[in-house]
C-alpha cells in the first residue's frame, strides 16, 4: 500500500487539528477528559478528586507548587501512572487502564530522555520505526517525516548529530519533535523549560507556542513558574495539595482569583491579614471593599501596583527603594512586621521614600477572602 | 556509513598546542610524571618481566622443538578446550549475569542481601574448594550428578565439567560490571520509549541493550580472561583426560612437573598470544560500541 504523506501529515496535526473528526471539532468536545481522579501516595494524596477537560487544540498549563500533584496528573494522562479512582478519557473513549504505548500521546520529559546512542534523526523516527510492520510507514516516508519535523523545530541539517553534541535548548526541541512524530492525540510536557537557563527559556517559550500553533495538537504542560504559565497558556489550571483550585484564562486568573491560594500564588500579590466586617476589609487604617465576605478574620491580596501613597491608611516603614524603569519598587514593613512590596509610578514623592521613612499607603484594589 | 564521533565538534586546537612536547601538557591537576612513572614501574615488575621471561625461555628453543611442544595434537586439543569452554562459559555468564544484575538493580525482594553476597562467593572462595565442591556435587554419586546419571547425562569428568567450573568462577564479573551501569540507566528513557509506542521487547532491544553493551562487553571480557587462566577449580571436575578434558594450564603444569620448563613456556607463549589477541578484539568491539553512545 502506498504511503500517503499528505494524509499522515494532517493526521500528525501539522496541517489541521485532526482528520479523525468531520470538520472543525465543536468547542465543547474535550480531547482529553479527566474525571474524579484520585491517587494516594504512601502518606499524602497526590490527586484528590481532580477533574479537567483539555479542549482540542488548546495550550493548557498545570501550575502549582512542588507536591501539588501536577506531574502526577500529567503522568496519569500519559499512562505512566495509574489512578486509584476516576477515569481518563481520550475523545470520549475510556483509556484509564490502557498502557502508555497504546495511548499515542506525545510526552516530553523534564530531562528530555533522548536515546543517547541514536542520532537526532533516529530519535525522532523512533516512534514510527517501532510500529508493527503493517502500520509502519516505509523508510522513505519516515525520512520525509523526520525532515519535516527537523524543519519545524528549525534544526535542519543536525539530523546526524548525537544528543550529546547538542545544546540543552536543541535537545529540548528534538524531544518535542520526537513526541510529535507519532501524531499524538495530546502533547504532554513535564516542566519543559526547567533545565534551561533564563535566556534560552524565554526564546523556547515562544518556540513552543509557534510549534503548538503549527501542529494544532492539544497540549498540556506542567510548570511551577507562574510567569511561564500566564504568558504561554490559553488556560491555566492551578493545583494545590492534589486539588484543582481554579481553571481559567490567564487574565481571569490574575484579576479574578477564585480562592485565596490562587490569589497568593498567581501574580506577586501582598498578603494582608486583617478582618472583614460588613463587607469591608480592615487592617489598621487600610480599608478594602469585601462584598460577600463573611465577618471574621480575612485575607486580602493586593498587587504591588494596587497601593498608593496617602495621607492616612496603613503605616509602613520603607526598607529599600529600587528604581526599575517606569516604576519605583519599595520594600517595606508594616507595624506588625509583615513585608510588603509596593510599586509606584516613577517620581511619586521620591523625596519621602528613603530608608527608614514612615509613610501611609492605601489599597486601590485587591481581592479579599475569608481566612480559613 | 561511518558514525560521527561524539566529539567531532570539538574546537580546533590552539596552534601552539601542536608544538608542545609529546607527553607534557599544562594541567591544573599535577601528578602526571609521578603517576605514569609509578604505573610503568609496577607494570614492569609485576607483569612485563615475568611475561617476557616466559617468552625469552621459549625463544631459546629451536623452531622444531617449539613446534613439537606447542603444537602437538595434545596441546592443540587443550587450547581448543581452554578457549572454547572459556568462550562458552563467558557467553552463559553474559546471559545469566545480565539477568542477575537486572534483578538485583530493579527489584527488591526478600533475601536480596543474601543473593548479593552469594554472587561474590566465587571471587572469595579458594578455587580448589570450588573445584572439590563442584566435583562432589556433579559426580555420578553426587546430588546433581546422581539425579542426572539415570538419564545417561554425565556432567563431571568430561568437557561439560570444565564448562560448569568456568561458569561458576566467571559469574560475578558480569554481574558486578553491569550493576552500576544498569543502576545509572535513567528510567525516563524507558518511559519515553513506552509513550512512543514501543513494547517491552522493543524497549529492551533498541534502548536498554545498546546502552549497556559496552559494560556488557567488559564483563564478558573479564569473565573470559578469568576462565582462560583458571586452573584450580577445573582440575577437580574435569577428569583431565588428554584429548578429551585436559585444559591448557594443566598441560603446562604437567610439563613443569616433568622438569620440561621449555615445553611449558612454549605452550604458555601460545596461550599468551591467543589470549592477548582475543582481549584486543573485545576491546576494539567495546570502543566501537562506546562510540555509538
Amino acid at each position: 500500500m502506498p504511503y500517503d504523506l499528505e494524509h499522515k501529515a494532517s493526521e500528525a496535526g501539522l496541517t489541521a487539528p485532526s482528520n479523525a473528526l468531520e470538520g472543525p471539532p465543536p468547542e465543547d468536545r474535550a480531547a482529553v477528559s479527566v474525571r474524579g481522579l484520585k491517587k494516594q501516595f504512601a502518606r499524602y494524596p497526590a490527586l484528590n478528586d481532580v477533574s479537567i477537560d483539555v479542549r482540542p487544540g488548546e495550550l493548557l498549563a498545570l501550575l502549582g507548587p512542588s507536591g501539588s500533584g501536577k506531574t502526577t496528573l500529567l503522568r496519569t494522562i500519559a499512562g505512566l501512572e495509574f489512578p486509584d479512582e476516576g477515569q481518563v478519557l481520550f475523545d470520549d473513549v475510556d483509556v484509564t487502564y490502557a498502557s502508555a504505548a497504546a495511548r499515542r500521546v506525545g510526552f516530553v520529559f523534564q530531562q528530555y530522555a533522548l536515546f543517547r546512542h541514536m542520532t537526532v534523526a533516529k530519535n525522532i523516527a523512533f516512534g514510527l520505526s517501532v510500529r508493527k510492520r503493517k502500520d509502519r510507514p516505509n523508510r522513505k516516508a519516515i525520512d520525509a517525516r523526520v525532515a519535516e519535523l527537523l524543519k519545524l523545530i528549525e534544526l535542519e541539517g543536525l539530523g546526524k548529530r548525537y544528543p550529546a553534541q547538542l545544546s540543552g535548548g536543541q535537545r529540548q526541541r528534538v524531544a518535542l519533535a520526537r513526541a510529535l512524530a507519532v501524531s499524538p492525540r495530546v502533547l504532554l510536557l513535564d516542566e519543559p523549560f526547567g533545565a534551561l537557563d533564563a535566556t534560552v527559556r524565554k526564546s523556547l517559550r515562544r518556540e513552543l507556542r509557534r510549534i503548538h500553533n503549527a501542529a494544532g495538537v492539544a497540549t498540556v504542560f506542567v510548570t511551577h513558574d507562574q510567569e511561564e504559565a500566564l504568558e504561554l497558556a490559553d488556560r491555566v489550571a492551578v493545583l494545590n495539595l492534589g486539588r484543582i483550585e481554579q481553571i481559567a484564562a490567564p487574565d481571569v486568573l490574575r484579576n479574578h482569583p477564585a480562592t485565596a491560594f490562587v490569589a497568593g500564588f498567581v501574580g506577586e500579590a501582598n498578603r494582608l491579614e486583617g478582618a472583614a466586617r460588613g463587607g469591608v476589609f480592615r487592617l489598621g487604617a487600610l480599608e478594602l471593599a469585601a462584598e460577600g465576605v463573611a465577618d471574621g478574620p480575612a485575607l486580602a491580596f493586593v498587587r504591588p501596583d494596587q497601593f498608593e501613597l496617602a495621607g492616612q491608611g496603613l503605616e509602613i516603614t520603607v526598607e529599600r527603594v529600587t528604581l526599575a524603569g517606569l516604576i519605583t519598587r519599595v520594600d517595606a514593613i508594616d507595624a506588625a512586621g509583615h513585608r510588603l512590596e509596593i510599586a509606584l509610578p516613577r517620581g511619586t514623592e521620591a523625596g519621602a521614600l528613603v530608608h527608614g521613612a514612615k509613610v501611609f499607603v492605601k489599597a486601590v484594589g485587591g481581592r479579599v477572602f475569608p481566612a480559613t | 556509513m561511518v558514525a560521527l564521533a561524539p566529539h567531532a565538534g570539538s574546537p580546533p586546537r590552539h596552534p601552539s598546542a601542536a608544538r608542545r612536547p609529546l607527553f607534557r601538557r599544562r594541567s591544573a591537576v599535577p601528578g602526571f610524571a609521578l603517576t605514569l612513572g609509578t604505573t610503568i614501574l609496577i607494570l614492569s615488575l609485576v607483569v612485563l618481566i615475568p611475561v617476557s621471561a616466559v617468552v625469552i625461555r621459549a625463544a631459546g628453543m629451536t623452531p622444531e622443538a617449539f613446534a613439537a611442544a606447542a603444537f602437538s595434537r595434545r596441546a592443540l586439543h587443550a587450547y581448543y578446550l581452554s578457549f572454547g569452554a572459556s568462550f562458552l562459559a563467558a557467553m552463559v555468564n553474559g546471559v545469566f549475569g545480565a539477568l542477575t544484575a537486572w534483578a538485583l538493580v530493579r527489584y527488591s525482594f526478600p533475601g536480596k542481601a543474601l543473593v548479593n553476597a552469594i554472587v561474590d562467593l566465587p571471587f572469595a572462595l579458594p578455587t580448589a574448594v570450588a573445584g572439590v565442591s563442584l566435583a562432589i556435587l556433579y559426580a555420578p554419586t553426587g546430588w546433581v550428578g546422581g539425579f542426572l546419571a539415570p538419564f545417561g547425562i554425565k556432567v563431571a569428568y568430561n568437557p561439560t565439567g570444565v564448562l560448569i567450573a568456568l561458569i561458576f568462577i566467571g559469574l560475578p564479573f558480569v554481574v558486578r560490571t553491569l550493576e552500576p551501569v544498569l543502576r545509572d540507566l535513567p528510567i525516563d528513557v524507558e518511559e519515553a520509549a513506552a509513550t512512543l509506542g514501543a513494547g517491552r521487547f522493543d524497549t529492551i532491544r533498541r534502548v536498554i541493550v545498546p546502552a549497556i553493551l559496552p559494560a556488557w562487553l567488559t564483563g564478558f571480557a573479564l569473565a573470559f580472561a578469568r576462565a582462560v587462566g583458571e586452573y584450580g577449580s577445573v582440575i577437580f571436575i574435569a577428569g583431565n583426560m588428554p584429548f578429551k578434558s585436559e585444559i591448557a594450564p594443566l598441560l603446562i603444569a604437567q610439563e613443569l612437573e616433568q622438569f620440561d620448563s621449555a615445553a611449558a613456556s612454549a605452550i604458555a607463549v601460545v596461550m599468551l598470544g591467543v589470549a592477548f589477541l582475543m582481549l584486543l578484539l573485545i576491546n576494539g568491539l567495546q570502543a566501537w560500541a562506546r562510540r555509538k553512545t
